[in-house]
């Protein structure tokens, strides 16, 4: 049996993929190199790593309301993280996401995601009913 | 969300396209964090810099601009955040022609959508200050942060999608901030070192910042003695939002709804304070410390200085030179830099080697391309929010008092 974990309600399309987790933050102006696809705040725990096409799992969003609009322009780009989870998103990247039509899922039952997924876990989100299944591990 | 006629038809689309659009954009936000219905808003402020906007967000914004006038005027007073560009110094800077083509595209689309071009993160200084208990949807942590604790106003971080889709709407939808339930103190600390000038307040910022850290959270910042100014505490906020992604602080004996402490928790159980004093800050330095390093730029900004802070620097800098292989940047808005400009203080400025920018605040001005252009590494400033976000451009910031920011400009090292 895959592992279900219950989130709140969440924005974008049903997504799969393989989760890159740390427990760090997010701010795509701040943390990222958005032209290589990869981590750039040298202290922060993914530095150098690529979120292209990731299912990020991180714990909150940091920072600016730049991030708002660059998840839509790394989307379009074909250059951004699959879906977005945290442990409680900001109002910005919430925005983002939906300006984006980019998957995020946040409030989960059994707490704080970060512990619960694993990099490299194969995750599957539906925003909708507000549900993430691990699909590699039981 | 509970819907009004007037709500559901715009979501019809009986408004036109634009409308349309915001509503959706601003129902999914909602549901997203269980708002039960809109509030209006007094005015709109929207972050929407081109290096953020991407070809992807200039090509929406035109096609917003392309439909009929009806449809996509905005409806309550709706301004901007700084931007990529000042033309009239954009190439001093190192700044490229099509980054200049890029931001003119993206003014002509917010001029046709009715919005007004202040480029300026202190509109609360300069523009219309926010009143207490005005619902507004601010872009610009620091705007949102010093609108909401030291005006009493109400708004969320509204990113530039949201805050454009308000100026649309006339709206917002009614979660976070806007709700008394958010508004009360949750974290406690104490100052026993008061902060001497604006770096040391944009320290006390970071210090708070990192030890609360959740858009969450309110802390209340008790024993402070005595009123900071205007200044003092726009760098206070900036740093905090920028450091914890905070969006709403109390200052007891200061801040409008905290006269005093058992009121800054909205009258709950007060939890133990957590102290900070002169090691707190000293360790706050040293983190950003370089003693000896040359200095390729100092940045005043972050946010863009008020004319007193730019009466100081001029004064600062009479009489002296700065240092051949260092830059020294000043960013302001345009109504604060014309007034620097009648007033002599942007001639005293130049004259020592200095360039004063108008409508931009360095970080949202194509800082990596700008350092790459300029061969910049070692940047020094006075803002604890700009330490915060640059070394994610590849620069390695120092934090330091306006004095010392000016005597190592002159020097060309720290």
């Amino acid at each position: 049996m895959p592992i279900v974990l219950k989130c709140h309600r969440g924005i974008g399309p049903a997504v799969t993929g393989s989760a890159l987790v740390a427990d760090d933050n997010f701010s795509a102006r701040y943390d990222l190199d958005r032209d290589k696809g990869i981590f750039s705040r040298p202290a922060h725990r993914l530095h150098g790593q690529s979120y292209v096409g990731k299912v990020l799992v991180l714990v909150t969003a940091k920072g600016g309301v730049a991030s708002a609009w660059m998840l839509r322009e790394m989307a379009a780009r074909g250059m951004g993280p699959k879906a977005i989870v945290f442990d409680r998103a900001n109002t910005i990247l919430a925005q983002g996401a939906a300006f984006a039509g980019m998957t995020m899922v946040d409030r989960f039952e059994a707490g704080n995601p970060v512990g619960l997924i694993q990099t490299g876990d194969e995750v599957r989100i539906e925003p909708d009913t507000g549900l993430v299944t691990i699909l590699n591990r039981d | 969300m509970r819907l009004t006629d007037e709500e559901r038809a715009m979501l019809a689309g009986e408004d036109g396209r634009a409308r349309q659009w915001a509503l959706r954009h601003q129902v999914e936000v909602g549901d997203f964090f269980d708002a039960p219905d809109f509030v209006p808003v007094g005015q709109a402020h929207v972050m929407a810099d081109t290096e953020s906007l991407g070809e992807e967000g200039v090509r929406w914004l035109e096609d917003l601009a392309a439909l009929p006038a009806d449809e996509r005027r905005v409806c309550v007073p709706t301004i901007t955040d700084p931007r990529g560009v000042d033309f009239d110094s954009y190439k001093r800077l190192g700044q490229t022609d099509a980054m200049a083509e890029i931001e003119a595209r993206a003014i002509r689309a917010f001029e046709a959508l009715g919005v007004l071009m202040t480029n300026t993160c202190i509109n609360y200084q300069t523009i219309l200050p926010p009143v207490r208990g005005e619902h507004l949807a601010m872009g610009d942590t620091g705007v949102v942060i010093y609108s909401n604790s030291v005006m009493g106003a109400r708004s969320n971080f509204e990113g530039g999608p949201s805050a454009l889709a308000a100026g649309l709407s006339g709206r917002t939808p009614r979660y976070g901030y806007h709700l008394d339930a958010h508004r009360a103190g949750t974290r406690h600390f104490h100052v026993a070192h008061r902060p001497r000038g604006l770096a040391d307040w944009g320290a006390l910022g970071g210090i708070v910042g990192r030890a609360t850290n959740s858009y969450w959270e309110v802390p209340v910042v008790a024993g402070i003695d005595g009123a900071p100014n205007s200044d003092e505490l726009k760098h206070f906020g900036a740093a905090l939002a920028s450091f914890g992604s905070i969006a709403l602080f109390h200052m007891p004996g200061v801040t409008p709804e905290a006269p005093t402490l058992d009121a800054a928790f909205l009258g709950r159980a007060i939890p133990a304070a957590a102290p900070i004093g002169e090691g707190e800050f000293r360790a706050f330095f040293a983190a950003y410390a370089a003693a000896g390093d040359k200095v390729d730029v100092v940045v005043f900004g972050a946010p863009q200085l008020s004319l007193l802070e730019i009466d100081r620097l001029a004064g600062l800098l009479d009489g002296r030179h700065i240092h051949a292989k260092t830059a020294l940047i000043v960013t302001t808005s345009p109504e604060i830099k014309f007034a620097a400009d009648r007033m002599g203080l942007t001639r005293r400025i130049e004259a020592a080697g200095g360039i004063v920018a108008a409508g931009i605040c360095f970080y949202q001005s194509y800082a990596r391309e700008m350092a790459e252009a300029n061969g910049w590494q070692r940047l020094v400033t006075n803002s604890a929010k700009l330490v915060n976000i640059i070394a994610g451009y590849g620069y390695r910031p120092t934090l330091a008092s306006t004095e010392q920011c000016v005597d190592c400009a002159v020097a060309g090292r720290l």
